[in-house]
């Protein structure tokens, strides 16, 4: 209860801005409609209205409020239909269907998945060499820094050029660039677990006469059990946004990111904001999943 | 050399070169330990007391004189695990069971498995911890910690035991009983303990050998042979021959302050 309580009330206060943030952001639109309709709207004329102060036109008009919120094309959809059309296209769709989003949310999961796992791979691997080699502790670690300045969004298209043009497609480039983003924690993190036995325990490994082997397996490794989950939650996250990026610029025809790009080219506000909260949905339902076996494990480890 | 010397130090000097110049950590330490001794290393901080241990346990580098235990370079004697080292905190892998932290070194070292096994119930019993193998190191108090720690340094069996201020974390009662404990561990074991401290009652009522060490720079002021028969208990704290013991290793770390 007493965390229900607050996380309740903020979720009370934003659907309430939303809604009150629906009125001067659709009253053009809905003007214009009910003028069509033969309504006696205050000023008369579209090219009136233009330049008028939407808080004036509410204040002038204040009959059309109720319809802000039941517009077909809202500028900004309310949350009901945002909801209405989430249950529409996930529970009352098959999933075979184009228009499903459990559908377009499986075709990114894919990629994201995919991705995670290479960068996490890819993001140990890494961390493993710095802490063991002086020299990639000096060269690896500017890089990767460098790497994450560049905006994924720049990159993205080039990526899936150039794989494309090796042969490269469909799944695989936007598992690269969900991997691209998501190693970068996974390295942060997993150097600093790595590096975080103290220098007793590391004695202790020295006095047992133990391979440096030994030492990663037996101390090291275990050790950056924490360090390891944080970085995960992060990463899986990040690589939830690079699979969506890589949807973005290549015209794909199916996934959360597609339906975000068709969705701006029709217009259609209302499967923009659904895709965005299947997004946000399906990112915190991943990091919650990792929240689970990561109490799992550390208290198994008695670590937590 | 005779055939009893296990760890012989002649005219140790051991420099620190840090940030605002050169330490002197141990300067013309020269210092016999025979088998089978109880050997306590006291002095204030800075004395170089723990440097001196580590030096044994080749985790320091000297920068002059010689040191050889069992006859060998100390990195020899590490190499052929020659010493147990037990430190200030337990340091137990919190991930691994109590029976599961002793294995480490005895996997480390490639025992068999049914080894392993035996020893850590070996070693249990002799700290007195039977039946907590199964155990978390949570689950365990600080003292009964730091006594799998040291089964830990026990369980491959070997000669040397070096401790450093290994009961320095608890407190007073759980520290004499613990003592107790160890003087009885050493009867029956006959190992060479060398133990780091800074309790003048503790170091006169294990050893058998008191070196008592002073700072800037760290050196040896005086070596004490104890008179204090073997078989000791708690008692004989009060005897007149272990209050004199005291007496002299008090007088002698006065004697290494006045100097500062």
């Amino acid at each position: 209860m007493r965390v229900i309580v607050p996380v309740l009330t903020v979720l009370a206060v934003i659907v309430a801005l939303w809604y009150a943030a629906c009125i001067p952001m659709n009253i053009k639109g809905v003007l214009t409609e009910a003028e069509r309709a033969g309504a006696e709207v205050n000023p008369p004329g579209a090219k009136d209205r233009r330049d008028l102060g939407a808080f004036g036109l509410v204040l002038g008009n204040s009959f059309a409020i109720p319809a802000t919120w039941e517009q077909d094309r809202p500028r900004l959809p309310a949350p009901h239909q945002v909801a209405e059309e989430l249950w529409n296209t996930t529970v009352m769709k098959k999933i075979t269907s184009k228009r499903s989003l459990v559908y377009h949310g499986w075709v990114t999961l894919s990629a994201t998945l995919l991705g995670f796992a290479i960068g996490t791979g890819l993001g140990i691997l890494l961390a493993v060499g710095i802490v063991y080699s002086r020299v990639m502790d000096m060269s690896v670690m500017p890089w990767a820094i460098v790497s994450q300045t560049i905006p994924i969004i720049a990159l993205a298209p080039m990526i899936i050029v150039v794989l494309y043009s090796i042969g490269v497609q469909g799944i695989i480039p936007k598992a690269v660039i969900s991997a691209y983003l998501s190693f970068f924690p996974v390295v942060v993190g997993m150097v600093k677990g790595l590096r975080s036995p103290d220098a007793m325990q590391l004695d202790l490994l020295r006095t047992y006469y133990a391979s440096p082997a030994q030492g990663f397996w037996k101390l090291r490794l275990p050790s950056s059990m924490p360090y390891l989950f944080t970085s995960l939650k992060i990463g899986i996250a990040a690589s939830l946004v690079g699979a969506i990026v890589g949807e973005l610029p290549t015209g794909a025809v199916a996934g959360l990111g597609a339906r975000l790009l068709a969705g701006s080219y029709y217009g259609q506000t209302v499967q923009i904001w659904s895709a965005l909260f299947a997004a946000a949905i399906l990112a915190a339902t991943l990091v919650a999943i990792l929240s689970v076996i990561e109490q799992r494990v550390l208290k198994r480890m008695g670590m937590a | 050399m005779s055939n009893d010397t296990v760890i012989e130090a002649k005219d140790l000097d051991l420099v620190f070169e840090t940030n605002d110049g050169p330490v002197e950590a141990l300067r013309n330490v020269s210092l016999t330990i025979n088998k089978g001794d109880f050997v306590s290393f006291i002095g204030p901080s800075g004395c170089g007391k723990t440097t001196f241990l580590r030096v044994m346990a080749a985790l320091e580098q000297p920068t002059g004189g010689q040191i050889t235990v069992n006859g060998v370079s100390p990195e020899e004697a590490r190499k052929s695990r020659a010493y147990g080292y037990v430190f200030q905190a337990a340091g137990l892998y919190p991930w691994r069971t109590i029976a599961g932290n002793i294995k480490l070194p005895l996997e480390i070292m490639g025992f068999s498995r049914q080894e392993q096994q035996e020893r850590v119930n070996s070693v249990l019993q002799l700290v007195d911890l039977d039946g907590f193998g199964g155990k978390y190191p949570w689950q365990l108090s600080g003292g009964m910690q730091q006594r799998a720690s040291i089964a830990r340094a026990l369980a491959f069996d070997a000669d040397i035991l070096l401790m450093d201020e290994p009961f320095g974390a608890l407190d007073e009662i759980v520290r004499d009983h613990l003592n107790e404990q160890l003087l009885h561990l050493w009867a029956r074991t006959q190992k060479t303990i060398g133990f780091v401290t800074h309790s003048i009652p503790e170091a006169v009522y294990l050893s058998t050998k008191i070196v008592v060490m002073s700072p800037r720079p760290g050196r040896i002021t005086d070596i004490i042979e104890s008179p204090l028969p073997k078989e000791r208990p708690l008692e004989i704290r009060d005897s007149a021959e272990f209050i004199e013991v005291a007496h002299r290793v008090r007088e002698g770390l006065r004697a290494g302050h006045v100097e500062d």
